[in-house]
């Protein structure tokens, strides 16, 4: 545990050891694992906060989220400028949230905003949202009736205003009561 | 005075103020300012509080207050990031000058508070304090935490010091300096634990390729891994260890020597994987362990020793089977319920963790397949085909069932007997089939009974959770049944050797008698002639052959499941992918294939061999660490058999929502395998030559010979007071009222819980109703006001048109 590493202050560690839920080693592995998407980007010494932001690319083609079919809309949800372009801050934020130790709700929160594929705050049933979901999630094996009638059950079920369309409040009411959800949305670095 | 609160107010205000203009900067969409506000509103109804009274009072008065208090904050300000900029690593004194200097400047400001602002400001810290433990857990961007937490830190460092004016300052300051180290010790700690957890990175492969569930397995072998290392420590340290150095050494003492007739053959490797030999008269074994109450120059109670570590185990193991079991509970969700059914579907059926297109792929089709199929259960309702046929299938499975435990059951008993036939005629003349039939039996059973469950589980045409669920349920009882009957055999034998014990008891007093046969004949004691140990004839020790069949068993077990793991999955994958291209049908996908992971069966092997390691540990100290040994090597031979030979599961189903499930299995494993370990500890007396309680009447007596002799007086007769059978009585009718009164009043609260549930979920209904019947009210009035409109312009035009013909009219 000596501070062997030139990396980062000791003060930037605690407060990243503060703000995420991993430990110093795992932090210094994630940078690490961020460097190599791209060593010439990324420097070795982040003590003056440099600001680099590795493309989209790059990080979609991360082992862990290449096979993903919602790989680009986590990227832009936790990227800062909403491209799916990250800084380390982003990535470190990123794999704190999916890792194990994040409590339910602050994974429901970050699981609307990954679903919410326009960004207006609400799950609708149109082609932009659960549709698109469903089409991703199965990879357009189903025909356009049954993505309709999914769709629609989905609503019914979750809904208790009028609206059609889920917001953070009714998607979160589904969501905590559901067994798998923390075991599913959990990515493992 | 007036003034000066008013200028104390505006400081800590000030300080706020200026906290939440820095984030409003970094507010990125207004919810999260509605986010922001929500978990803040203590802030926020203390700031309007204060903002309202601001308002009231002299306004010129405030500014120039304002102004002065503006500049002494930047001085300090300025002072902190000075200090910040410094390493962490000042001397206690630079920092308590400097705190003080800094304590001096802001009690300046803070000058003489009233008791009340003192406590706000107290509890503004303290709500700093709870925001920086907390600042993990808000759904916000890094740079925005990171922001906020050198804020935070900020505010909790200028106003920490002078908070602790007066009275308890020294105390105050010592006790913040105390917490900090604290903190950053546990911080270490934490680092540490994770450091030290094995094979993450091999356990995240597998995750990657075969999904959550398979991990799950071999994350539950590394937790019973850990739990191995701590009773193998035990046993390790405080029985085995003191023995082996402090105790009389090998070959001194009847007991610890190898019998003449034995030694002949004691260092064949036959009879060692047989742990005889050699083997038998060690440490490993209870027999070796000699009933001396003290031994070495550490004056070490072995025979305590000896018990308390085998209660300790069992008490340990149940301690953190039950901690693990609260904490599950803790998470679990609504239970098996159905009403979200759909959405869960959508939203929670990817596993974020596959990392692997082929897995991939298994995963698309399979949500494919759930959703077609929740889609057709939906659409129409199921066709009732023949209950009658049903129902008599499945009485007809379950009453196959039985007969296959009973069968099986049998089987075990009929091969315990003829072993034991055979012990009696002496083991040489038999093969090797003969000398291992019972643990080669009870494997076989254990391999060849699940398939049978499975083929007539067919039967039944249940849905596939629930036909898991069956399916697991026979194999316990099966397991169960086989290991009960095992035991019972084995009382069988202790019976039979006691009986002979007597019958060596009597021979040895003719035998000693023989021995002084020459000498002086009298009652006075002669010199003991020097026999050597290996000649006195022995009694049998039915504890040390209780824990070899332990041990005998876990090994045989062992052995079968290695060797079907290489014969059933290696063998078969290698059959079939070099086989593939010169044989009729497709080898993969037809008849054999690739097998899969059979999780449940896995686990369940995994609880019951934890099972008899609890029940020998206390007859064998050497089962824990051969059961360490076993995990290390189960681990890294079921990684590689599943990464090489294993594919994904098609259809995942797990057996319950929970994952209490195997929890409350060795819960029951625990509780089942430690009764007749504290039976024969309570019942039986112990052999009269061989173990740490020999010559004592019951193993506990231990106890009670510790209590009177190590224990001053007065303990013991305390401890004679408490033991008195009223005082017993009392204390268990007591606890009988408690688990009672707790029960009654837990079943209470599930009640009222699901009444609450059930309200909430009619108010849903209801207000869906209401709502939709206002929509389609609104709906119908917009028709009715857009008809009456479209009237009302008919009209018009009409009047418009019927006034043109009148105009037109001459």
């Amino acid at each position: 545990m000596g501070n062997k590493q030139t990396i980062f202050t000791s003060q930037q560690l605690d407060a990243y050891q503060d703000c995420t839920y991993f430990t110093r080693k795992e932090i210094l592995r994630l940078f690490h694992r961020y460097r190599d998407l791209a060593p010439q980007l990324v420097p070795l010494d982040y003590k003056n906060q440099p600001e680099v932001r590795l493309p989209y690319e790059l990080i979609g083609s991360m082992p862990e989220l290449k096979d993903n079919p919602f790989r680009q809309r986590i990227a832009e949800v936790f990227s800062e400028d909403g491209e799916g372009n990250m800084t380390l801050d982003d990535f470190l934020d990123m794999f704190s949230v999916l890792s194990e130790m994040a409590p339910r709700d602050l994974k429901a929160y970050y699981a609307f905003k990954i679903y919410d594929f326009n960004n207006d705050d609400f799950i609708c049933k149109s082609d932009l949202n659960l549709g698109k979901t469903l089409n991703k999630l199965t990879r357009n094996e189903l025909t356009e009736d049954e993505v309709r009638m999914v769709c629609e059950k989905v609503i019914e079920e979750v809904i208790w205003t009028m609206m059609d369309r889920l917001s953070l409040e009714d998607f979160q009411h589904m969501i905590m009561r559901a067994p798998d959800f923390l075991s599913t949305f959990h990515i493992r670095i | 005075v007036s003034r000066r609160r008013a200028s104390e107010k505006r400081s800590t205000e000030m300080g706020n103020k200026r906290a939440e203009k820095k984030h409003d900067k970094h507010h990125k969409t207004t919810r999260k300012e509605g986010e922001k506000d929500r978990k803040r509103p203590r802030r926020r109804n203390a700031d309007e509080e204060e903002a309202e009274e601001e308002s009231s009072k002299e306004k010129k008065n405030i500014k120039n207050e304002r102004t002065k208090t503006v500049k002494l904050e930047d001085e300090k300000e300025k002072d902190v990031k000075k200090k910040r900029k410094n390493s962490e690593s000042e001397s206690h004194s630079e920092s308590n000058s400097d705190a003080e200097s800094k304590d001096n400047q802001a009690v300046g400001v803070l000058g003489s508070l009233t008791p009340e602002e003192l406590e706000q400001l107290k509890e503004a810290v303290d709500e700093r304090k709870k925001l920086i433990t907390t600042l993990k857990g808000k759904p916000w961007p890094m740079k925005k935490k990171l922001v906020i937490l050198r804020e935070s830190q900020e505010f909790v460092e200028k106003y920490e010091g002078a908070l602790g004016k007066g009275k308890g300052r020294k105390l105050y300051a010592y006790k913040v300096l105390m917490m900090k180290k604290w903190m950053k010790f546990q911080r270490d700690l934490e680092n540490f634990k994770t450091a030290c957890i094995p094979w993450e990175m091999k356990i995240k492969e597998i995750e990657s390729h075969f999904g959550s569930s398979v991990a799950s397995y071999f994350i539950f072998l590394r937790w019973m891994y850990g739990i191995n290392m701590i009773l193998f420590g035990l046993t390790f340290g405080l029985v085995m260890v003191p023995e082996a150095l402090m105790g009389k050494p090998y070959g001194s003492m009847p007991r610890k020597t190898v019998p003449r007739v034995e030694e002949a053959s004691a260092m064949n490797f036959a009879v060692l994987w047989d742990f005889g030999g050699y083997a038998k008269y060690s440490v490993l074994f209870y027999g070796y362990y000699n009933n001396q109450r003290a031994i070495g120059w550490l004056k070490f109670r072995m025979p305590l020793s000896y018990f308390l570590v085998g209660v300790g185990t069992v008490a340990y193991s149940y301690m953190v089977v039950i901690r693990t079991m609260a904490r599950n509970a803790n998470e679990e969700g609504g239970g098996d319920d159905t009403s979200f059914n759909f959405s869960w579907k959508t939203f929670t059926s990817w596993d974020y963790l596959i990392g692997n297109p082929e897995t991939a792929d298994n995963k698309f089709a399979s949500i494919t397949t759930s959703f077609k199929e929740a889609i057709v259960e939906e659409q129409e309702s199921r066709k009732d085909d023949n209950i009658h046929l049903t129902r008599f299938l499945r009485v007809l499975a379950n009453f196959l069932v039985l007969c296959c435990l009973a069968g099986s059951g049998y089987l075990i008993y009929f091969v315990v007997r003829r072993s034991q036939k055979f012990a009696l005629e002496g083991l040489e003349n038999y093969g090797w089939w003969e000398r291992n039939e019972v643990n080669m039996v009870m494997s076989l059973l254990g391999m060849f009974c699940p398939m049978l469950f499975d083929v007539i589980s067919t039967l039944e045409n249940y849905h596939p959770r629930i036909a898991l669920q069956w399916q697991l349920g026979r194999i316990f009882a099966l397991f169960l049944g086989n290991l009960y009957t095992f035991i019972i055999a084995l009382m069988d034998a202790i019976q039979l050797k006691r009986a002979e014990e007597e019958i060596v008891k009597k021979n040895m007093t003719i035998w000693q008698a023989n021995l002084y046969n020459g000498t002086v004949p009298d009652n006075s004691t002669a010199l003991p002639i020097t026999v050597h140990p290996a000649d006195v004839p022995r009694g049998p020790c039915w504890e040390t052959m209780v824990g070899q069949e332990f041990v005998r068993l876990i090994i045989s077990d062992t052995m079968t499941t290695y060797i079907t793991l290489l014969i059933g999955d290696f063998l078969r994958a290698v059959l079939v992918r070099f086989l593939n291209n010169c044989w009729c049908w497709d080898l993969e996908y037809g008849f054999p294939s690739y097998s899969e992971f059979d999780v449940s069966g896995n686990v369940l092997g995994l609880i019951f061999n934890q099972g008899m390691i609890w029940m020998g540990a206390f007859y064998a100290p050497c089962l824990p660490a051969l059961n360490l040994l076993r995990l290390h090597v189960s681990m890294y031979l079921q990684c590689w058999a599943v990464m090489c030979c294993n594919v994904p599961q098609e259809r995942v189903f797990k057996a319950s929502g929970s994952s209490n499930f195997y929890m409350a299995m060795l819960l029951v494993i625990l509780f089942l395998s430690t009764l007749p370990a504290i039976y024969t500890i309570v019942s039986i007396p112990p052999s009269f030559d061989c173990g740490p309680f020999s010559g004592k009447n019951r193993m506990f007596d231990v106890i009670q010979e510790t209590l009177e002799t190590d224990f001053p007086a007065w303990f013991s007769k305390v401890f004679s007071y408490a033991s008195n059978p009223g005082l017993v009585l009392s204390f268990l009718l007591l606890l009988v009222l408690a688990i009672y009164y707790l029960q009654s009043t837990s079943k209470t609260y599930k009640r009222v819980n699901m009444e609450l549930k059930k309200k909430l979920q009619t108010q849903n209904e209801e207000n869906k109703r209401k709502n939709k019947l206002a929509a389609l009210k609104a709906a119908n009035e917009l028709e009715q006001a857009k008809k009456a409109g479209e009237q009302c312009s008919n009209s018009a035009s009409d009047l418009g048109e019927s006034t043109q013909n009148v105009s037109q009219l001459p």
